[in-house]
């Protein structure tokens, strides 16, 4: 466990921690979160002695850690930082050994640690590279292995996958929370990535400014977030909030449309070629006339000129700038194709598709891809 | 050639020794002492902005200034110029020494410490190895120049090829300044080539690498 109790720190007069107090209970995935500058790593550092507090206590397990030795201190924390940090002059089974070699582990069981730690992640050939032999996602998994190699019960992460690329990411985050799981760590994280903080953490803690704005589950700040700064961070998993809700958000502006005049026959050979069974229809001032169908086509088109007689007025249209969420109802209550969007002159703007429903509903589950 | 060889063989390779001798000495002392003072200045950042300016105005003295002035304290006796050229080889290997330890990676120390490392361990496992590459050039910097410092040996006559040299510019005789010339040239690029090949030694594989990308 542990504890924050009015911690408070400064760089000369500026302050970058503002009493903080909370606690963490053991075989927590506690994540630190806020803004850049909000004293989020500040937090992280001081539970290691990096950064000395100028006032307040900070225990673990109930001990002050200003009483234990530093050096001490660290060696039985688990720390793991952005930039990887793996030492270039050792290979991967002495980085992973830094912390048991300086514990006095022997060599036998550094060896046994070193097997088994890299198993764990399906590396066991790499232990006699050097880190600039692998890519970055590796070398950032045997910066996890070399945090956790002398089992300590606390680890620190620092942004540890902000460098990475997406998938990678992905696939760490994965791993690092089984492990956390399986090995049972109190785990402290700080990002500035609201995915990553809702995908990892039991708990978040939100900072700004120095200060706790915030300390919930990720689905209690989800449904109560403390102030707007934590819903802007939580964006589009927020409901109601800025994010896209209306018929052009969603809309497919590529449309193709058929003129009054068409004839029959060119516009039923243009319909084969983009394979749909319905077209929209302007008139001469590019304004909304209706939709013809294959079907009608079929059934009149032989004795007529062009499409006009045809044209059926029987699509569902809305106005750029309703919401989408009516739209999306009806099309999946009606079981229709579309619906027509059109701008405030009456011209066509988009249509909306049953394709559209999905985005969104992927949006609302996953999140846009950035 | 051969008549030369004749009648200044033994007097060239004795020279030759010697003067080896002196590099040899004098870049030992002066690696040891620079590595050392170099970490020292590592330690204090913020004073070396001082200090190193005032080290290197001692490197702007003349050698032969100071070989005068140091024969003038301790006399005719090798140690004089031992001292001397120790103290110019000093320099570049301090300074390479202080450079490179900066120039380690803010992040490498930063993961050292969070690992638990005393300052002390953090200098042998990760400082030291990564600046190796930066002291080693310094090493062979100091080596190179004190080749052709120690010819000023001559001038307080204690020998080395800087003899054939002195000789050859007073009695005007070009074959024997190109005597003590040449050798000391090659002198400089073999133990240049032995550096550099120490340096490929040295140098830990994963940092080889990084190097080559």
């Amino acid at each position: 466990m542990i504890q924050f109790e009015h911690v408070n720190k400064s760089y000369g007069k500026t302050p970058i921690l503002k009493n903080l107090n909370f606690t963490i209970p053991d075989g927590e995935f506690v994540i630190l979160i806020g803004p850049s500058g909000c004293g989020k790593t500040t937090t992280l550092k001081t539970i290691n002695r990096l950064i000395q507090p100028d006032s307040g206590t900070i225990s673990i397990d109930g001990k002050n850690i200003l009483d234990a030795d530093k050096i001490e201190l660290r060696r039985h924390i688990g720390y793991v930082i952005q930039q990887i940090g793996l030492f270039p002059n050792m290979t991967v089974a002495q980085n992973i050994c830094v912390v048991p070699k300086l514990l006095k582990y022997d060599k036998a069981r550094c060896d046994k640690l070193v097997n088994e730690m890299l198993k764990m992640v399906g590396m066991e050939q790499y232990a006699d590279k050097y880190p600039s032999e692998m890519s970055g996602g590796q070398q950032q998994r045997i910066g996890v292995l070399r945090a956790l190699a002398a089992s300590p019960p606390i680890v620190l992460m620092d942004e540890p996958f902000g460098a990475l690329d997406p998938m990678t990411r992905d696939a760490l985050q994965d791993e690092i929370k089984k492990l956390q799981q399986q090995l049972n760590k109190t785990i402290v994280f700080v990002t500035h990535d609201m995915n990553e903080a809702l995908k990892l953490a039991d708990r978040i803690i939100f900072m700004d400014n120095g200060k706790t704005v915030q300390i919930a589950s990720p689905e209690e700040m989800l449904e109560n977030p403390a102030n707007d700064l934590v819903k802007s961070f939580l964006g589009k998993h927020v409901a109601g909030s800025h994010v896209s809700t209306k018929v052009e958000d969603f809309m497919r502006t590529s449309v193709y449309c058929a003129r009054l005049s068409r004839g029959v026959r060119e516009c039923a050979e243009m319909m084969a070629r983009n394979s749909v069974d319905s077209v929209i229809v302007i008139d001469e001032q590019n304004k909304y006339a209706g939709t013809v169908s294959i079907g009608d086509m079929q059934h009149w088109g032989k004795e007529l000129k062009n499409i006009e007689p045809l044209v059926r007025n029987t699509a569902r249209t809305v106005r750029v700038g309703e919401e989408a969420k009516e739209s999306f109802d009806y099309l999946l209550e009606t079981g229709a194709d579309y619906v027509v969007v059109l701008d405030s002159n009456d011209t066509v703007a988009g249509i909306i598709t049953k394709t559209s429903v999905a985005r969104s509903v992927a949006q609302d589950l996953w999140g846009d891809e950035e | 050639m051969s008549e030369l060889l004749q009648t200044y063989g033994t007097q060239l390779f004795r020279a030759i020794g010697i003067h080896t001798v002196y590099v040899a000495v004098s870049v030992f002392c002066g690696f040891i002492l620079g590595v050392l003072m170099g970490i020292a200045l590592s330690r204090i950042p913020k004073w070396s902005f001082i200090i190193l300016p005032v080290v290197s105005i001692f490197q702007t003295i003349p050698g032969l200034v100071f070989i005068g002035i140091l024969f003038l304290i301790t006399g005719m006796t090798p140690a004089t110029v031992v001292i001397a050229l120790t103290v110019y080889a000093i320099f570049p290997v301090m300074k390479n020494t202080y450079t490179g330890i900066l120039g380690v990676e803010r992040s490498y120390v930063d993961a050292a410490q969070g690992c638990g490392m005393t300052s002390r361990q953090c200098l042998r496992h990760v400082e030291l190895p990564l600046a190796l590459p930066s002291i080693i050039a310094g090493l062979r910097m100091s080596a190179v120049y004190t080749v052709s410092w120690a010819v000023l040996a001559a001038m307080i006559g204690l020998g080395g090829l800087g003899d054939f040299i002195y000789q050859g510019t007073s009695s005007n005789n070009n074959t024997l300044i190109l005597l003590g010339a040449i050798p000391a040239a090659i002198l400089a690029i073999v133990i240049g080539a032995l550096i550099d090949l120490l340096q490929k030694k040295v140098t830990p594989r994963g940092l080889r690498r990084a190097v080559e990308r």
